[in-house]
């Protein structure tokens, strides 16, 4: 057990790198995942246009190559992100955020179009009704796939430790050399740090889920 | 709800013209950002043709040794989705199960792969299952670490599949007299697992993307391999080739992941216009599955 005491400042720092990670990527993704999805279903074709390639190109890119380009691409024309870290929460932010506007955009179908229309009859215009009808319907139907995003983000953070940021992964590798005779207690140290993150995570969405959920 | 229909009126003639003009400045500062890059590379002598024909030179074994990653890559993945289809199909019969102590250990090993960073669960593989005596290789740990938590992913979509096969399938089997082992593989597991296929071929999309970590622990496939070139032709040329390669290698991925995303789309039409699984809803991966990675934990009520 030694090591534990011996590494706490490095444990703790590294953890929280991770959660300054997953928590900046996270409000960002959801941001511009939010409108994303609103772009998607605007009344103006070239704006769903664009969300729609934005969209497929992220899905089928792996995570790792966003931060690969972030990281070793953009040099080429001349732009580099202030930090590693920077460049980690953009490349983890654009990536998430096609699949908080995939998950949006399932809540928005899920609402009853009987709403819309109301909203429409009573003479909101698109950007209103969005606002004030459907996107808050939509939030409380999509509660428990938002937060498996957000989980996944919390365990996709794991990929910036291949790029230079000493997150709890890069810790694990950082520690698996120097006490190759404790590697199970190391990972067990390390795996526990992502479950602290995630289990609460996935307790706080099933409370949420069913304080907001919309009984239909 | 049919969002595009009901959100908003058809445009009309003013609504229009506003709409067309914002589109012309929008494109043109998308064409000028555009501009802004090729110009920048441009400058930095990046579009030189020369610097591109390398990609295509045999002399020089850029082709092959991408060749020879892209397989790698196929490879890696086409192992952990064999594997990980059959253990996960495993699973979620254990985790329907009659038997509590079935069922209780499954439903762990499920939740604690989906738990844990798939890179974490790909270093364990690598850096500690040698010191029990297991011999590894990035491929090895790559490939089970791929299926460890893709079996997990997929018992939990393969039980939602079978969970959403009509009750009344299951009880006409019953009434025959059959056997629920014979239940499960007779009657469930083939209706599910049609139903099922869309879903099975996005998980490969996921599964290649993931696959891409192998540039972490330093497996050869198509990142690594562009890495490992870059370093190769910067010790004999100088820094030339770097963004080609790279480039290079981040297309390739694209464009196979774009073509098997086409493939599940295809299936997934194809699946809908079967008569014998007319009806069934639309079976899409959830997004967070889709991030890769392992994916979220909460499983919502019913199963999915």
């Amino acid at each position: 057990m030694g090591f534990l005491t011996d590494n706490a400042d490095l444990l703790w720092s590294a953890f929280l790198t991770t959660l300054s990670l997953a928590v900046t990527s996270g409000v960002c993704a959801l941001v511009l995942g939010t409108v994303l999805a609103g772009m998607r279903v605007s009344p103006v074709p070239p704006l769903r246009g664009l969300a729609t390639f934005y969209v497929e190109v992220f899905r089928n890119t792996p995570l790792t190559v966003v931060f690969f380009f972030l990281v070793f691409g953009i040099v080429q024309i001349d732009l580099s992100f202030p930090s590693r870290f920077i460049a980690a929460v953009a490349a983890l932010s654009l990536y998430t955020a096609a699949f908080v506007c995939e998950a949006l955009r399932s809540g928005i179908n899920a609402v009853p179009p009987g709403q819309a229309e109301a909203a429409r009859a009573l003479g909101l215009d698109f950007g209103q009704s969005l606002r004030t009808i459907v996107l808050p319907q939509a939030f409380r139907t999509v509660v428990p796939p938002l937060g498996n995003v957000w989980i996944a983000l919390a365990k996709n953070t794991s990929i910036a430790a291949g790029f230079a940021v000493t997150d709890l992964t890069a810790a694990l590798q950082r520690l698996s050399n120097a006490n190759a005779d404790q590697l199970l207690l190391v990972f067990a140290a390390i795996v526990a740090g992502y479950l602290v993150i995630t289990l609460p995570s996935a307790w706080a969405i099933r409370v949420i889920e069913k304080r907001v959920a919309i009984v239909r | 709800m049919s969002a595009q229909t009901v959100l908003f009126d058809l445009p009309g003639p003013r609504a229009r013209r506003r709409q067309r003009i914002g589109t012309v400045i929008g494109a043109l500062l998308i064409a000028a950002l555009v501009a802004l890059v090729l110009w920048r590379l441009g400058s930095n002598g990046q579009l030189d043709p020369g610097r591109w024909a390398i990609l295509f030179d045999p002399a020089a074994g850029v082709p092959q040794a991408l060749g020879e990653a892209l397989l790698n890559t196929l490879a890696v993945a086409a192992v952990g989705m064999v594997a990980a289809t059959v253990l996960g199909a495993l699973l979620a019969v254990g985790r329907l199960s009659d038997h509590a102590w079935v069922r209780g250990p499954v439903a762990a090993v499920v939740e604690f792969f989906r738990a844990v960073p798939l890179l974490v669960l790909i270093l364990f593989c690598l850096l500690f299952l040698p010191t029990i005596g297991v011999p590894m290789t990035a491929f090895r740990a790559l490939a089970l670490g791929l299926t460890l938590y893709n079996m997990a992913v997929l018992a939990e979509i393969f039980r939602a599949g079978i969970l959403s096969v009509d009750r009344g399938q299951r009880e006409a089997a019953f009434a025959l007299g059959m056997r629920k082992t014979q239940v499960m593989t007779l009657v469930l597991l083939p209706q599910a697992v049609r139903r099922m296929l869309p879903v099975l071929v996005a998980q490969l999309v996921v599964l290649l993307k993931d696959s891409s970590l192998g540039f972490i622990v330093g497996y050869v496939e198509l990142l690594r391999q562009a890495r490992s070139l870059v370093e190769f032709f910067n010790f004999q040329f100088g820094n030339i080739y770097t963004f080609q390669l790279y480039v290079a290698a981040g297309l390739i991925y694209i464009i196979v992941n774009v073509l098997l995303s086409q493939l599940a789309k295809y299936v997934e039409k194809r699946t809908r216009r079967d008569r014998r699984t007319a009806g069934s809803d639309d079976v899409e991966l959830p997004a967070d599955v889709q991030m890769g990675g392992g994916g979220g934990l909460v499983t919502e009520a019913g199963g999915r």
